[in-house]
């Protein structure tokens, strides 16, 4: 994963963007940064890292956001250095945490429009071969990476598809890999279990397209998190990406998706 | 009729009594029940989620237990959570009935009560000693992760084994604001809302804070069902409008559903867009403007959804179904079998005593 350099999956990342628009028509003429206004926005594994930075993001383009994460401190702190911001405790990793977590998303919104599933487990740390890992660990990142955005995405699916229908527009997404798509030795844990969501939001999106809910499956690059730090331990921060450089690619690929859906929507209703 | 028992919301063999605009009827197995529908037809169902709203805990100047279920509430914004009525019972839990709950200590207005992580304050005794106005000492998130830690889904006796949450949300689930499921939502799976669309079925919804459904009290079950507030999205009226233009059936998944459609009903059975507070009560006085047909659950007589089923069809023809319920043993309750039923024709008598004939060779007359 190291020898992959950073700046070619970003451009990676933004030719899968690109093609996405495309596949929907989309010119990418106008600037998406407006389209948050309001928005109803929750995020997984808010309190570090991408998800972090997804949460600062978002706020600052005006959407309201809820942020879920393990450990009491990092919500608390979260929720008192962003003003606005609501946090709730919980593990997506556990099937008991899933209906509270989603409760209470849907009860600080009032509904939902945009689900990002960000938080992710590396399995064994330090990485090791797959003969080597522990079969713990492996489920450990299943459950965080496969079955927690599963189980998520399947509890707000009733909120996301009334957004779609009152025509405000609702996106899944989910914070995929190189990875899931590359067989990279000692990264077997990680690599199966976001291979397995990515095949998981290509399927859902083709069954979700006709409810109005894109599922969108993204890489967002190598970069300077506490994930990243503690898979290669030795790797040098300032050749990595900035969480805050991929928080806003991820966002304007989010914001497209609802320009695109909001401008036909406009479209459709001058013809009518 | 016997009470479903087991917290299955589409179980296989679920069974649906239908009765139609003549007053016949014929049984149908309930999960085709898209073969009921027309292309034009435009359904509405409630996607209200379900709170955990019964709250174990504390009468703190009395220092004895007590259950709070909280029943009503006046708003659907966020923070409309902090102030709900509640209906208290004393000591015990789900497995006992609720007829045979003891009452909770006597209330005064200021009393404080401890319910897990949450304090509330009894603002108002609301004319019955177990029926309070309560408000939360705490934020609207700090509620919010109290209901979510120390909540529990609002049970009775008849289902033997604690509910979670995932048992009360039906597949649609959205905004947390019913006290109770509205379960007339368990019988639409995504395959269902998947087949409405390939036979020109449309689908639409309203968000209804539907209330507490019972309480064991005949003095506060006759004051059910509560104040009630809704919102009707704009596109959900939009899809009335044409629904009605294209000479499409209004098919209302639920009590609630009804509830708010005709509380929002306007001349030309339109409905008004936003969000509003239902006071009112549909029986047989009440002339249905907007809903022409109804899936709702096997409910006995004398509840509020019994009698909201007065609006659809007369006296005769219910008796008559509650025969045919009983003699074929359909199941009651929330995870029970369902009816579904349109309103009568006006000016159409319903031929008791004769078979109908009819070009459906299975339509029971009676």
């Amino acid at each position: 994963m190291t020898t992959i350099n950073p700046h070619e999956m970003n451009r990676s990342t933004q030719a899968g963007v690109r093609a996405l628009i495309k596949e929907r028509g989309d010119s990418m003429d106008d600037d998406p940064r407006g389209g948050f206004h309001g928005l109803r926005v929750a995020i997984t594994g808010g309190s570090s890292g991408l998800g972090l930075a997804l949460v600062q993001e978002l706020l600052g383009r005006g959407a309201q956001v809820a942020f879920v994460a393990r450990r009491r401190e990092g919500v608390e702190r979260v929720v008192r250095e962003n003003a606005g911001v609501h946090g709730i405790v919980g593990d997506v990793s556990k099937k008991d945490d899933i209906h509270l977590i989603a409760m209470q998303i849907l009860g600080v919104l009032g509904g939902l429009d945009v689900l990002i599933n960000n938080a992710s487990d590396l399995g064994p740390a330090p990485l090791a071969l797959l003969a080597d890992t522990e079969c713990e660990d492996l489920e450990r990142a299943l459950a965080t990476n496969v079955l927690g955005p599963f189980r998520l995405t399947k509890a707000l699916l009733g909120a996301l598809a009334s957004s779609a229908r009152e025509g405000r527009g609702a996106v899944v997404l989910n914070v995929s890999s190189d990875a899931a798509i590359n067989s990279y030795p000692r990264w077997g844990a990680y690599g199966a279990s976001k291979a397995a969501l990515h095949h998981l939001s290509r399927i859902w999106n083709e069954e979700l397209t006709s409810e109005g809910i894109p599922v969108l499956s993204l890489d967002p690059g190598d970069m300077d998190t506490p994930l990243h730090a503690i898979a290669v331990p030795d790797a040098d921060p300032s050749q990595l990406k900035r969480p805050g450089t991929a928080a806003r690619e991820l966002a304007d690929a989010i914001g497209k998706l609802l320009w695109f859906k909001n401008s036909a929507r406009t479209m459709q209703e001058t013809a009518r | 009729m016997t009470a479903a028992h087991l917290p299955i919301q589409r179980p296989r063999e679920a069974r649906l009594l239908v009765v139609n605009d003549r007053g016949n009827f014929r049984h149908w197995p309930r999960s085709k029940f898209v073969d009921l529908l027309r292309r034009g037809d435009l359904v509405v169902a409630n996607d209200a989620a379900t709170l955990p709203a019964s709250l174990a805990g504390e009468h703190v100047r009395a220092g004895s237990p007590i259950e709070v279920r909280l029943a009503a509430r006046r708003s659907l914004a966020s923070d409309g959570i902090r102030y709900c009525v509640a209906v208290v019972f004393g000591m015990g839990d789900f497995r006992m009935r609720t007829e045979d709950r003891p009452p909770p200590p006597a209330f005064r207005a200021g009393d404080q009560l401890t319910l897990g992580p949450l304090r509330a304050t009894v603002e108002e005794i609301l004319g019955h000693p177990r029926l309070v106005q309560l408000t939360f000492d705490a934020s609207a998130d700090k509620v919010w992760e109290g209901l979510a830690r120390h909540g529990r889904p609002i049970q009775y006796s008849h289902v033997k084994t604690p509910l979670a949450l995932w048992d009360v949300w039906t597949p649609i689930a959205g905004p947390p604001v019913a006290f109770e499921s509205p379960s007339a939502g368990f019988a639409l799976d995504w395959s269902t809302l998947a087949s409405f669309k390939e036979r020109g079925v449309q689908f639409a919804t309203v968000t209804h804070a539907a209330g507490i459904s019972s309480t064991g009290d005949p003095k506060l079950d006759a004051l059910l069902p509560f104040d009630e507030p809704y919102r009707i999205p704009k596109a959900t009226a939009l899809a009335i409008g044409r629904a009605r233009v294209r000479g499409g059936r209004i098919i209302a998944i639920g009590t609630t559903v009804v509830r708010a459609l005709e509380h929002a009903a306007q001349p030309g059975g339109l409905v008004r867009a936003g969000a509003s507070l239902a006071t009112q009560r549909l029986g047989s006085a009440s002339r249905l403007r907007v809903v022409d047909a109804i899936l709702s659950g096997v409910h006995e007589p004398g509840t509020s959804h019994y009698e909201l089923l007065r609006a659809f069809v007369d006296e005769a023809v219910l008796r008559s179904v509650d025969q045919e319920l009983n003699a074929r043993h359909y199941r009651t309750h929330e995870f029970g079998d369902s009816v579904f039923v349109e309103r009568i024709q006006r000016g159409v008598q319903a031929r008791i005593g004769s078979v109908q004939v009819s070009t459906a060779s299975d339509w029971i007359g009676y």
